[in-house]
């Protein structure tokens, strides 16, 4: 067990020196967060912009769901994504479990109701915004969706990086589906995790100050976005 | 300015003598009730293919109410409006286009806005260029259309609707809180569209705008028509009441003292 400032010392020597099992490790948690935040993009925004665009019974009730589903407990889904997969589970067949694979699917299903709700929200204002404009012009549904999305673009880019911070952040599911073993499915997360526990803190520390280091990125990038956004006059 | 890129028109005159032309409007009872208030009060209106008619009336008159109606974007709750004798269809409403008071630009460049409604339309880009010159606004066409001035945001969306080539343009009050030189390009432009033969109806307030524009003029107060004739005549010596008192600036009191919805 080393003190505080000496695990420092090490962690940032760590860093520095380009370590191979600690590269392998970021890597690939950015190899599975970024898959999961893409593959809720692809499933969120066109439901969000559904959702914010259509009219149908029960819909508040779905909006309702939808934003509740923002909360799930990592664990719970992780869980739940593990009994679908189990070989005796629904999904078992695919031989997913305790892979990379798995660890997306699970991050998936854990922010894409954070994209879904928060696309929904910005893309109901901007309709509503353009409502009388785009019924004017007689667009389709389709249409009106699309457009929708284009100009709701760096709003959205907003909602994606939201979902990225909670997914690479989040140590439960993966945990759970991935088993994190190493060279195979250990993450920045599952590492501090065990490292923590075994005492190894200048291992844990480096990868703590890697994912603080990810989690200041994505705020400035979102701040850039926005700024950006705001400079064309397209916020 | 080229004119070629004005919707029209040889389709449109020879339309101009038959009943089915979808510039001819007629409205019967038009009737529609906000918040327990009677807004349009029975309305009869019946246009012919040519011209321009501007909609004058005091705030809360039902000037813009009447427009959104006529072009099926608000619903009466009863009476019928028909347009070369159809029902508001899609295929109808397509056909029409309205410019609104604030002008909502998409979230892109100008060219882009215009863009938009060609591609919706399936047209031909090519249209753009001549479309952003005919307002006035060539060589802006990368701006952000949020970054143009008022008067500019009002020509770029008078040439996104144009760019949908529509038999019938309505207005409303499009040029409420611009500068007289932004005021005079865009009448210009609706007097030159209204020459290449749409039909033209502009909500205004601005008895010189109608003066200056249209051909006939129809009157509004408290949801009721209650003067329609050429304007020159409707504007030098109107026949009723409430225009005469109207248009000489005197105060005209709502018949119920409530909350007036925008006109």
């Amino acid at each position: 067990m080393q003190d505080m400032s000496e695990a420092l010392g090490l962690a940032i020597a760590l860093i520095a020196s380009g370590d191979a099992d600690l590269r392998e490790i970021v890597a690939l948690s950015l190899y599975v967060s970024l898959s999961a935040t893409l593959f809720s993009c692809l499933i969120g925004i066109p439901a969000g912009a559904l959702l914010a665009v259509m009219r149908f019974p029960g819909r508040g009730a779905l909006v309702t769901l939808v934003n509740a589903l923002m909360g799930l407990p990592p664990v719970v889904v992780g869980l739940i994504v593990y009994l679908a997969l189990s070989r005796s589970g629904p999904l078992g067949f695919l031989g997913l479990l305790y892979t990379p694979s798995a660890m997306i699917v699970a991050q998936t299903v854990l922010i894409a109701p954070i994209v879904t709700a928060l696309s929904r929200q910005t893309l109901e204002d901007l309709h509503t915004e353009y409502d009388e404009t785009f019924r004017s012009l007689c667009l389709t549904r389709l249409q009106v969706m699309g457009a929708l999305i284009r100009d709701g673009r760096f709003a959205l880019v907003t909602a994606a990086l939201a979902g990225f911070g909670r997914a690479v952040a989040e140590v439960g599911a993966v945990m759970i589906v991935g088993g994190n073993i190493d060279h195979l499915t250990r993450v920045m997360t599952t590492a501090i995790a065990l490292e923590t526990s075994k005492g190894e803190l200048a291992l844990a520390l480096s990868l703590g100050i890697v994912l603080m280091a990810i989690a200041l990125g994505i705020n400035a990038l979102v701040q850039s976005v926005r700024s950006g956004a705001a400079r064309g006059s397209y916020a | 300015m080229p004119d070629d890129v004005l919707p029209a028109h040889a389709r449109l005159q020879a339309a101009a003598a038959r009943a089915d032309d979808p510039r001819r409007l007629n409205a019967r009872g038009i009737a529609l009730s906000l918040a327990g208030r009677r807004v349009l009060d029975g309305i009869d209106l019946t246009l012919g293919p040519r011209g321009v008619t501007a909609i004058m009336g005091p705030n809360g008159a039902g000037k813009s109410l009447l427009l959104r109606v006529l072009h099926g974007l608000v619903t009466p709750d009863a009476g019928e409006v028909r347009w070369g004798g159809q029902p508001l269809s899609l295929a109808v409403r397509r056909r029409q286009a309205l410019v609104f008071q604030t002008p909502v630009l998409l979230r892109r460049s100008a060219a882009a806005n215009v863009d938009f409604v060609l591609r919706a339309r399936g047209r031909d880009l090519s249209a753009r260029d001549g479309l952003l010159r005919l307002v006035g606004l060539d060589g802006r066409g990368a701006t952000p259309a949020r970054r143009l001035s008022g008067g500019e945001q009002q020509r770029l969306a008078l040439a996104r609707v144009l760019a949908a080539e529509p038999d019938v343009l309505m207005l409303d009050e499009p040029t409420a809180s611009l500068d007289p030189a932004s005021v005079l390009a865009i009448e210009d432009v609706v007097a030159r569209t209204a020459r290449a033969g749409t039909r033209v109806l502009i909500v205004t307030h601005d008895a010189g705008q109608a003066r200056r524009l249209a051909d006939d003029v129809v009157f509004l107060n408290a949801g009721r028509v209650v003067e329609t004739g050429p304007a020159d005549r409707v504007l030098r010596s109107p026949g009723s009441d409430a225009a005469r008192a109207y248009l000489s600036g005197r105060l005209v009191l709502p018949e119920t003292p409530s909350e007036t919805p925008r006109s």
